[in-house]
């Protein structure tokens, strides 16, 4: 499902009207079958008859994905749970090279004689394809790491919590959020678990176990009056993580003047409390007066400005060509790398990317053509030192190996350069969400993500939030609304003048990041802890229709 | 085997209708085959082909429903799948917007399918990239593109008689062609569901043009400007706004179309007069499927008839609260225009801009429909009736409920992905800061 469409049915307006249909990425299932694992032995039987069947057609090189893909929502509105959905989806995919050209070919038929034919179907596509080309495709050397397996380090399978517990839970959030004085409110419990199994000609056999879970709220509040209606969303973070996540002490609340933040972990209750006091606020807010303003941004809004501005650019698939027909392409062309001194961002920027980040999204042990996953940095103090790879394209910029960003979302999709988890790293002198308060005399400090939209090669950017306070002479006066800022992601990362510390870095994130045709979701974390931005223009959003 | 006749999967769905113990067995059969090619740089670089079907059973006891799936198809296993609905509809908590099935309806026999797209091959989809690539390096240009092709069916029965079936083909083609140095770009994209409309060569001509003619932009300063939308532009706004036409979320006062004070903008002059938008889904240029997944038959209506809205769409429980008829929402939608080409259009226009496309649109402001997006793939000045100039792009904050009050003219309406859509002259159309990308 895409992003906005998955958005739109949680969170607006027209979500009741549209939940019973709510599109499914598999079968449904009933909830036991999801605590079944496919035995890695058969998942290996299975691989060798594609590996074999297209090796006998004139293959080159093979990869083959058996995947088991388990989704499950729970979603409600106030008093009601409105929709239990339970999905799998298990098929293989398989991805080859022949005369120099990838073919692939997915099917839900898992056996021999299925396999078999799908395996000789890429092939074939390869071969039709070889007179599409203008050079082979050159794959970096990869070792094969024989039988292997990786486990998400979750401590509580979110699928063996009884549903009656999700259920509960949600219904006790909407009880807060109404009680406090809401209208409306949606909430929804998303968890997932991707059993994935790879095998190629490399001789690797890789079997892995990833859970993700997305607790979120939309609490809506009407003034009939003036007819106006604002939302507050959930402050949580989609994670990379089990049932643990909703289990918040007290060490994973950040107590501000404006409210309580979360790291690590989620107070989903408390949330949709103050949520509720807060969507109140908003409604009786001072609209904003456009103009220049230094932003405070907090990490559950800055990430997707990270992800929007830093880690679509440094992908070195968009910096080819490769997305110029959706995504699009980047400004952070080869040249700019190749000096070493293009000045990205201010000295205060360190970007990094991690595929093994613990409780990010993007944590995997290997990627989607079987590479063992890493961390790099790829803005150093400000300047612009490295991309994400995969293996058709290390050549490309010169390296021997793949940095092991590639994933496919299913296994009927063929894998591709996705976003590691890129995230800003901490300052490194102590600074606390107070201090960087404290030091502002005309500002905005955002809370929470909102409307976001960039141009296709990543210069102009757009962003809103959640909760906006204004910021005069170092003291937080009251709230605002109608705000978005705009800027040109070079001169915003300049702007960069305050990182507060480790104490603060926390992770945001996307279950839904899309890119490529058919089109593909990603998930992804981006860290940071909250920063200072100066002089960023600000306008106002607000219209009469 | 993934595509059934209507015989085929009406012999499926009965037997697993006969298999239920459920007060009510609502059974939903779909398959579709299909495949891609993806290139850039003027080679291939992935292409794929998919195939898979299932079968989904909702099983009800009082208000208790379950869903469960398979895609295995002998008598063991649709007796199994029927029984697992039902153990998991007895552990669902009551839906108290629960409806009961539908009595069998009749649906009009749809357009959908065209036998010569269903037969595409790889070696067909080679073939038309072939051509687009040809335009490219002849131009010594760079295409990416996207070509696409399914082929699909979906039928549906319950066990109070319901019975509809649909099969459908779809092609997509879109193409990005940009010049070496990366100055200039354009695009074009179309989707039908017969083959014989689609012509790659000349789409991809259309794209290569507009990429050596936006080479060169000038940056003009933002502000509001008369735009004339091409239909891919103008349906990137329009998109968006036709899921406010849900009557729930107008009556609960959470959208453009909720009125202040309590209640709904139906029958209000929401839009300027020469605003009809209508869905039909015997359209010849945009056909679709006759019956929704509730099994309710889509018939042609009228959404908003010279600016007035006319009707929204009420989901069956809505529709009850309401007493009301349900009315199915569809993505399928007709706007009218008149009989200006786009070419009569720019030769009206005094001062302008021409805008090809709009990207990564997002709402600001649910509230007005406020979007913010950007310009993309030529952007053009117009002066006295000419193109003058390629401009650098915009980004954009407008809603398109006051881009439709600020109409200036119609063109002639062609298909744009699931809209018939005109070409759009609009006055005032807000930019609010200019982009270095091309």
């Amino acid at each position: 499902m895409k992003r906005r469409n998955f958005i739109y049915l949680t969170g607006m307006g027209a979500a009741a009207a549209m939940l019973p249909a709510i599109p499914v990425w598999g079968n449904e299932i009933p909830i036991e079958q999801s605590l079944e694992y496919v035995d890695p032995a058969v998942k290996k039987m299975l691989s060798d008859v594609a590996l074999n069947a297209a090796r006998s057609k004139g293959a080159t090189y093979t990869d083959v994905r058996i995947g088991r893909y388990l989704n499950q929502y729970v979603v409600t509105r106030e008093d009601k749970v409105e929709n239990l959905v339970n999905t799998e989806s298990y098929g293989i995919g398989i991805r080859v090279i022949a005369n120099g050209s990838w073919g692939f070919a997915a099917t839900d038929k898992m056996d021999k004689d299925g396999i078999a034919k799908a395996a000789e179907l890429a092939v074939a596509i390869a071969k039709e394809n070889s007179r599409l080309l203008t050079s082979p495709v050159q794959l970096a050397e990869q070792k094969g790491y024989g039988e292997v397996s990786w486990k998400a380090p979750i401590e509580k399978n979110a699928f063996e919590v009884p549903i009656k517990d999700k259920a509960d839970l949600l219904l006790s959030v909407n009880a807060a959020a109404m009680a406090g004085g809401a209208d409306y409110v949606n909430s929804i419990l998303f968890m997932v678990n991707e059993q994935k199994y790879f095998a190629s000609t490399d001789n690797s056999y890789i079997d892995q176990d990833i859970h993700r879970i997305w607790p979120t709220f939309f609490i809506t509040k009407i003034n009939k009056e003036t007819g106006k209606f604002e939302t507050r969303n959930s402050l949580s973070a989609p994670m990379g993580m089990g049932y643990e996540y909703l289990d918040a002490k007290p060490e994973h609340k950040i107590q501000t003047a404006m409210g309580v933040l979360y790291k690590g972990r989620y107070d989903m209750v408390e949330d949709a409390k103050q949520g509720a006091v807060q969507v109140a606020e908003k409604l009786k807010a001072k609209s904003v007066e456009p103009g220049k303003y230094d932003l405070v941004l907090d990490p559950s809004h800055l990430w997707l400005t990270i992800h929007e501005s830093c880690g679509h650019p440094t992908e070195l698939d968009r910096v080819l060509g490769y997305e110029a027909n959706f995504a699009g392409t980047s400004f952070l062309t080869l040249d700019k790398w190749e000096s070493k001194k293009f000045n990205y961002g201010s000295k205060e920027v360190d970007i990094v990317a991690d595929k093994t980040q613990v409780g990010s999204l993007g944590a995997v042990g290997y990627d989607d053509e079987g590479v063992k996953c890493g961390k790099w940095d790829i803005i150093k103090d400000g300047i612009l030192v490295n991309y994400q790879a995969i293996r058709d394209q290390a050549h490309i910029i010169g390296l021997d190996h793949s940095q092991g960003c590639c994933y496919a979302d299913n296994w009927s999709s063929v894998q591709f350069q996705r976003m590691a988890n890129i995230s800003l790293q901490p300052g490194k002198k102590p600074l606390t969400i107070a201090d960087q308060i404290k030091n502002v005399d005309k500002g905005i400090y955002i809370v929470g993500d909102g409307s976001f939209s960039i141009d296709q090669q990543r210069y102009n950017f757009q962003f809103g939030g959640q909760l906006f306070y204004e910021i005069s002479k170092g003291k937080i006066v009251g709230m605002l609304k109608d705000v978005a800022y705009q800027s040109n992601t070079q001169e915003f990362w300049n702007s960069c003048s305050a990182v507060c510390d480790e104490r603060d870095y926390r992770l945001g994130g996307s279950f839904f990041d899309g890119k490529g045709q058919p089109m593909q979701s990603s998930a992804v974390s981006h860290g940071s802890a909250t920063a200072r931005f100066n002089g960023v223009n600000v306008i106002n959003t607000g219209r009469k229709i | 085997m993934s595509i059934l006749t209507k015989e085929e999967a009406q012999a499926i769905l009965k037997k697993v209708i006969g298999f239920s113990k459920a007060d009510q067995c609502e059974v939903t059969l779909s398959g579709t085959s299909g495949g891609n090619i993806r290139y850039a740089r003027n080679a291939v670089s992935t292409a794929g082909e998919i195939s898979n079907m299932s079968l989904a059973v909702s099983s009800s006891f009082g208000k208790k429903t379950g869903t469960a799936t398979v895609n295995e198809f002998d008598d063991v296993s649709l007796e199994k799948v029927v029984r697992r609905a039902e153990e998991l509809a007895q552990l669902s908590p009551e839906n108290p917007e629960f409806m009961p099935a539908l009595e069998g309806q009749t649906f009009e026999e749809a357009i959908t399918y065209n036998a010569e797209t269903a037969a595409m091959t790889p070696d067909t989809r080679a073939e038309m990239v072939l051509k687009s690539l040809t335009v490219a390096k002849e131009a010594k240009l760079e295409a990416a593109g996207f070509l696409e092709n399914s082929n699909g069916f979906r039928a549906l029965m319950n066990s109070k008689g319901l019975f509809a079936y649909n099969k459908s083909t779809n092609v997509a083609f879109s193409v990005t062609v940009r010049n070496h140095e990366g100055t200039g770009s354009g695009y074009v994209d179309q989707s039908f569901n017969n083959l014989n409309k689609l012509d790659t060569l000349a789409q991809s001509k259309i794209a290569a043009m507009k990429a050596v003619g936006s080479v060169g932009a000038k940056a003009i300063e933002p502000g509001k400007y008369t735009v004339i939308l091409e239909p891919l532009a103008a349906s990137d706004m329009i998109n968006n706004m036709f899921r406010g036409f849900d009557a729930r979320s107008a009556d609960e006062g959470r959208s453009f179309m909720s009125k202040k004070g309590g209640g709904t903008r139906l029958g209000e002059q929401l839009f300027n007069e020469q605003v009809t938008i209508y869905s039909d889904p015997m359209n010849p240029d945009l056909p679709s499927s006759t019956w929704n997944n509730d099994g309710l038959p889509v018939k042609k209506t009228v959404w908003v008839d010279k600016g007035v809205v006319k009707n929204l769409s009420y989901s069956r429980y809505w529709a009850k609260e309401k007493g009301v008829a349900p009315l199915p929402f569809s993505r399928s939608m007709i706007i009218e225009g008149g009989t200006q080409s786009l070419e009569e259009l720019i030769k009206s226009t005094e001062k302008g801009i021409l805008v090809t496309r709009f990207w990564y649109i997002r709402s600001v402001d649910p509230q007005t429909l406020l979007l913010t997006g950007l310009t993309r793939d030529g952007t053009f000045y117009i002066e006295n009736g000419e193109i003058k100039f390629p401009v650098k792009n915009f980004r954009f904050n407008e809603s398109p409920v006051i881009m439709l009050n600020n109409v200036e003219a119609l063109g002639k309406p062609v298909r744009s992905g699931d809209l018939l859509i005109p070409p759009m002259k609009i006055r005032d159309f807000t930019f609010t800061s200019l982009s270095d990308a091309v």
